[in-house]
């Protein structure tokens, strides 16, 4: 019999693990993975000829950074991996992949999403300007490239990312203006018995404040996005923010770097089939899978890391052990059934930690009910606040697949990524309904654009 | 030539490279991506087609391409995920495109 053919798509810490996973039961896994070198986002690796230790590189995850990265090293020829290489749909029993100009179609008898997140955004006056950049971005410009994204950085929005990458900039010698989170401190409070969860990472997240703090960085909590000021050929000047007892502040920044948690990449889950379900917590649709990572789609799909559900690297780690074990057990192979039980007793720790975090610093929903009109929402094609609401008003598209047919929200280069949560929340608050009923953008093939010249699958 | 945007805080001490952004010879670092070579030095990477402002990308991780450039035959290159290489030579709009915003 032919041996089974386990495909992973993504390379970062879940993907890595899995393949590690299936690959120590003796199979070869495909390994497909949009990045030049393995490590996703969390751990990229910089290039060949840069020297930063991985302390520098990698803070406290530093150990974790490296065992994810020498642990694939050492998979060498026991996987089959593909770098720089697309995964634009999941269709006919096939993964369609894409690099270059050369596309393949490849069969599997067991598929391991691994495809990470992005950043989480809500949209403001000014965020199509230049010098405004994800919170993700303005890490990985840090991390992979030894470059700061201005010469004075602006952070805002909310959650542990904005603080670890604010003290990252800071330790990093660039200049920070200020560190802006939209959640309140009393937030914090309520979301501590989830937390110490993982006391040890509460322990960090306390420390990067303290660091930001003894810089003489200002840090405000409980502010409301004013706007991004600054030209739009020349880029961004600065800031404003109002404050809880409605003051404003304004702070002088050549660069923003923005960011509300993560979301997950589901597209490819969703093309998949995948059923998704509405998490009334951090208020999206996520794709249903079991405590294993079973995804429930009519394939055999396993979804694992940030790309199911942002539970952070560590989390990503485990829980691509884990579906890989079952993957592995579906087929038919002998799995060791107590790793499976201390893997997913480690997942539900993390768990609770990413309830708490989500506790602590929540999607500020209401803020995209109260964007004004003239608000661009779709940062690709700059479809403002004014003309979805309008929209609704003229065709009655009282949810955002109906929405984005009529006025183009989520069709432009980023495919809804980076508006499609707060244009739901504009949709739902302007119909005046739950945001569970506003739906969610489906994923659409090819998941990111492809070279116009690419050839037929071989 | 006009004040780049990204600022260089380590690795500096990498070999040259050389690129050419519209014509103009501009140096940059082996190992930068094309994105990091074009706005270290200089403050965007590309015309909006939607409206009369610049763009300077976005995400820096291949998923909202905002940060496509050309070479001068007209092929689209993701500056963030493009390695810069010496000798390179890119456009800051469409080769051939033009769009109503701009006239």
């Amino acid at each position: 019999m032919a041996e089974p053919r386990v495909i992973i798509v993504g390379a970062g810490p879940a993907g890595v693990r899995a393949a590690e996973t299936v690959a120590a039961a003796g199979l070869t896994p495909i390994v497909i993975d949009e990045g030049r070198r393995a490590g996703g986002q969390i751990y990229r690796r910089q290039p060949d000829n840069f020297r930063r230790p991985y302390g520098d590189l990698y803070g406290t995850e530093a150990e974790r950074a490296k065992a994810v990265h020498d642990g694939f090293d050492a998979l060498g020829d026991s996987i089959d991996y593909r770098a720089e290489t697309l995964v634009w749909n999941i269709a006919d029993g096939h993964v369609w992949t894409a690099s270059g100009k050369a596309q393949e179609a490849l069969p599997y008898d067991a598929l391991i999403l691994c495809t990470g997140a992005t950043d989480r955004l809500m949209p403001m006056a000014g965020w199509d300007l230049p010098g405004t950049y994800s919170l993700g971005g303005s890490q990985v410009a840090l991390k992979a490239q030894a470059v700061s994204i201005g010469s004075q950085v602006v952070f805002l929005g909310t959650g542990p990312l904005l603080y670890l990458v604010a003290s990252q900039y800071i330790k990093a010698g660039a200049r920070v203006a200020a560190v802006l989170d939209t959640s309140s401190f009393t937030a914090r409070i309520t979301a501590l018995p989830d937390l110490l969860a993982l006391p040890s990472v509460l322990w960090n997240g306390i420390a990067l404040t303290r660091a930001i703090k003894a810089a003489g960085v200002p840090l405000l909590t409980g502010v409301t996005p004013v706007a991004i000021q600054g030209d739009a050929k020349t880029g961004v000047t600065g800031v404003t923010v109002r404050l809880g007892n409605g003051e404003e502040r304004h702070f002088a920044a050549d660069a923003v770097a923005m960011g509300y948690h993560l979301r997950p990449e589901t597209q490819l889950a969703d093309l998949a089939r995948c059923i998704f379900a509405f998490d009334d917590l951090t208020r999206q649709y996520l794709p249903v899978r079991d405590g294993d990572g079973r995804a429930d789609a009519p394939i055999p799909l396993y979804l694992a890391g940030d790309g199911a559900k942002v539970l952070g690297a560590r989390s990503a780690e485990a829980s691509g052990r884990l579906a890989a074990l079952a993957a592995l057990r579906d087929l038919g192979l002998p799995v060791d059934k107590g790793a499976m039980i201390m893997l997913r007793r480690e997942v539900g720790r993390y768990g609770r930690f990413a309830r708490g975090l989500a506790k602590a610093f929540p999607w500020p929903h209401s803020h995209a009910a109260a964007l004004a009109d003239d608000t661009i929402l779709c940062r690709c094609e700059c479809v403002t606040v004014g003309d979805v609401r309008r929209t609704m008003d003229v065709t009655g598209a009282a949810e955002t697949n109906r929405a984005k047919a009529f006025s183009r929200i989520g069709m432009g280069r980023c495919q809804g990524r980076y508006c499609g949560h707060a244009a739901a929340e504009v949709i739902a608050a302007h119909g005046d309904f739950p945001v569970a009923d506003a739906g969610r953008l489906r994923g659409q093939a090819p998941v990111k654009p492809l070279p116009i010249a690419i050839g037929e699958p071989e | 030539m006009s004040q780049g945007r990204f600022v260089r805080l380590a690795e500096r001490d990498r070999p040259a490279i050389h690129i050419s952004i519209d014509g103009t010879r501009v140096r940059a670092m082996e190992g930068d991506t094309l994105m990091v070579a074009m706005l270290a030095a200089g403050g965007t990477l590309r015309q909006s087609e939607f409206t009369e402002g610049n763009r300077a990308g976005f995400c820096l991780m291949g998923a909202c391409q905002d940060c496509w450039v050309w070479t001068e035959s007209g092929h689209r290159l993701r500056a963030c995920s493009t390695v810069a290489e010496d000798g390179m030579s890119v456009t800051t709009s469409q080769p051939g495109a033009s769009w109503p915003n701009h006239g």
